[in-house]
């Protein structure tokens, strides 16, 4: 298994979507809407076989958000990176904690510090920071702390 | 109280012996069949106070290490009397503050510290534990130094502080108890002073 | 400064969701021995038996990735020392690693061989302490200061090269920082020949006691699908038998020609993990055996900028901690400071599994698990 096979495989399994391979590993853009459908097609396909999502995060773009998901697999030694734009007031994508169950955690750890919604998941809320930061969402680029911010 | 002929024999009649540091406070003054020892009362439970302080299970982070290889054989604690490291305040003397205190953390670290019994004393080890150290800018969730929870009276510099600086600092807070410079102390004998 | 403040919050110490009539609420830590770090568990019982385990993190959460966003590129290397401090080499490795994709620096040979050396005495050291720790868990204190004893011999040997014992900045994007000190290798092969004894001896002191072995098998079993499901790494992931040491399979530095087993167990419960561990004591000895006679002349660092810039992209790099797999994904803007910096650490989500496998035992189970999991909680808050 290598790139190209996993791109060729991607091609067939979701004919809509346009992975490029310019990067060390498959990069796939995808809208948020049907990501829960998708990413179990990943998963479970005997092909790519991408059972294990090995980093889940969320950049701040200024004007939008992104997800990025990483998918390694337990078989082979290719990754894939999936990327799902998000609309910067409103950003919501469908959880998948029930296809990976590692993303309980992760989801949370976005929603605490972008406030991106994961409908679908069990329990969304805070983890690591204390009380009362619901909203604050510290990691986006327009967080202001004058206190403790210093701007170099 | 009686002391042994052989110390008496050594100095001249009522010189007061070389005292060390951790040695019994007081003045040995010699009469037939041994010897009297004259000493303050302050000053003796001060003695005892310092060579017995026990130090609460208390690591947030690296410098934790750092305090754990103070405890092994290598560089031991309990020559000096840190014998036993308590799980509970209530038992503890001493609370060495190892690793960074974030503002969650920092109501735990005050409740800890209310729960443990006078007289206690708190040592700051490293440099996050002193003022926030390398997390100082640009961390929204840091404390800039632990005394902005609780007081401390040692402060031991260092990203973690060797375990030799460690011990330093416990036998400076032991010669700080004896000479009645801490908190409490200050605060018993001027009781209508504002304490630093 | 403190003015006899009073407390203005309290700690959190009500369950999220409250439990079923009988059923008790405890917390466990976040000051606790047996936590090892900062970790507040909320445990509901049903008498001794676990029903949930509800962990609450960021107790010593340092806002590391907000941090990293305005310092350089040599400089937030250093901050990856503090996260996981155990592996400390390991972690700025993948930081050096990661800043020389984005540049595409090739490092001399040399460094490659020393940063591989001072990774497995790394490993070997925080295996060490947690060999120590988790039996002065289980009940055990004589092992403490015996694996006390062995970490000494490790930072004596850090020390004299890298300048300090456990927050060793000696990585840099190119190499490594100072050369080597002549005395290293002859330090090197008088622990190997020391701790190759040693570890037999533990193996008699603690994996052969029959009361260590009852606490530890048949407790907080998981299965090999559950360990992939969760992104378990690490030696919790490969006494499940999923092959996953990143050594192997993406092999980075010179790993790809040296001769070590990798590690794996069927049993997918405590023993497994514990001696999964163990054995790769003698894997890392066994490395270190293959190249402190090896280590080739030249360059200890290639020649970088002293103001890094990295171009517009995104940039992975991942290797195998003593944990498990960190990760380092760097965005950058073309700028001096990262754009986005994210660590991928290996404790957080090891430690997602705990309320799967702690479900149904006692709390003496639950013990046992943690130390088995082997968190540092700085790495899992960052």
């Amino acid at each position: 298994m290598n790139k190209d096979t996993l791109i060729t495989r991607l091609r067939e399994l979701l004919p809509a979507a346009t992975p490029e391979g310019s990067g060390e590993w498959a990069v796939l853009p995808l809208p948020g809407g049907e990501w829960h459908a998708w990413a179990g097609r990943l998963r479970d396909d005997a092909v790519l076989q991408l059972d294990y999502l090995f980093c889940l995060t969320c950049v701040d773009w200024k004007t939008r958000l992104t997800m990025v998901y990483h998918l390694g697999s337990s078989r082979h030694n290719e990754a894939l990176v999936i990327k799902i734009d998000l609309d910067r007031e409103q950003p919501s994508v469908p959880s998948v904690s029930d296809i990976w169950r590692t993303a309980e955690f992760h989801e949370r750890e976005v929603y605490e510090l972008f406030g991106v919604d994961f409908p679908g998941h069990p329990d969304l809320r805070l983890l690591i920071l204390p009380e009362g930061w619901e909203g604050k969402n510290p990691l986006r680029k327009d967080f202001e702390d004058p206190v403790n911010m210093i701007k170099l | 109280m009686l002391t042994d002929d052989a110390a008496i024999e050594k100095q001249p009649a009522g010189s007061p012996p070389a005292a060390g540091p951790g040695s019994f406070p007081g003045q040995v003054h010699p009469v037939p069949g041994g010897g009297i020892l004259v000493s303050k009362l302050d000053e003796v439970i001060n003695w005892a106070r310092s060579n017995s302080l026990w130090p609460l299970v208390f690591g947030t982070s690296c410098c934790a290490i750092e305090m754990m290889s103070t405890a092994s054989a290598k560089y031991d604690w309990s020559r000096f009397g840190f014998e036993v490291a308590r799980a509970t305040p209530r038992q503890a003397d001493v609370i060495i503050i190892a690793g960074t205190i974030v503002n969650k953390m920092a109501p735990v670290l005050k409740r800890l510290y209310d729960q443990m019994a006078e007289p206690k004393y708190v040592i700051a080890m490293g440099a996050c534990a002193t003022s926030g150290g390398p997390f100082f800018y640009n961390t929204y969730s840091v404390v800039k130094g632990a005394d902005h929870v609780i007081p401390v009276d040692v402060y031991i510099a260092g990203c973690p502080p060797r375990p030799e600086a460690l011990l330093h600092a416990m036998i400076t807070l032991q010669e700080k108890i004896r000479s009645g410079l801490t908190r409490e102390q200050i605060r018993m004998e001027k009781p209508d002073q504002p304490t630093p | 400064m403190y003015r006899e403040t009073q407390i203005v919050e309290p700690p959190l110490t009500e369950a999220s969701r409250p439990g079923a009539s009988g059923e008790l609420v405890i917390n466990v830590g976040p000051q606790h021995p047996s936590t090892h770090g900062v970790l507040h568990l909320l445990i509901t019982l049903d008498g001794e038996t676990i029903r949930r385990v509800d962990p609450h993190l960021g107790y010593i959460h340092r806002s590391i990735e907000k941090m990293c966003e305005s310092l350089s590129y040599r400089q937030f290397i250093y901050t990856t020392s503090r996260m996981d401090y155990l592996s400390a080499h390991i972690n700025n490795h993948a930081c050096a690693l990661c800043v020389e994709k984005g540049l595409q620096v090739e490092v001399p040979p040399r460094a490659q061989v020393i940063r591989v050396l001072m990774d497995e005495l790394t490993r070997i050291a925080s295996h060490c302490l947690w060999w120590g720790a988790m039996a002065m868990d289980v009940g055990a204190l004589t092992p403490f200061f015996l694996a006390f004893r062995e970490r000494e011999m490790i930072n004596d040997i850090m020390e004299e090269t890298c300048g300090a014992r456990l927050t060793m900045n000696y990585m840099v994007p190119g190499g490594v920082m100072f050369d080597l000190h002549p005395e290293f290798p002859r330090r090197v092969r008088a622990f190997i020949r020391h701790f190759r004894d040693r570890i037999d001896e533990y193996d008699e002191l603690v994996t052969g006691n029959v009361i260590f072995q009852n606490r530890l098998k048949g407790v907080g079993r998981l299965s090999a699908a559950d360990a992939i499901s969760y992104g378990c790494s690490g030696p919790v992931a490969r006494a499940s038998g999923v092959s996953c040491d990143l050594r192997k399979r993406a092999p980075y530095e010179v790993y790809g020609r040296l001769q070590f087993d990798e590690v794996l167990e069927e049993g997918g419960d405590c023993f497994a993990r514990y001696l999964v561990r163990v054995r790769e004591l003698r894997q890392s000895l066994s490395i270190l055996e293959q190249l402190i006679d090896q280590i080739p002349e030249g360059d200890f660092q290639a020649k970088t900028k002293a103001v890094l810039k990295l171009p517009k992209g995104e940039f992975y790099s991942r290797v195998e901690t003593a944990r498990g797999e960190f990760g380092v994904y760097i965005v950058s803007e073309g700028g001096t400071t990262p754009y986005r910096i994210k660590f991928r650490s290996p404790g957080f989500s090891n430690l997602s599994a705990l309320d799967h496998m702690a479900r149904g035992g006692k709390i003496g189970d639950l013990i046992a698990i943690m130390g088995t999991l082997d968190l540092v909680i700085p790495d899992i808050d960052r």
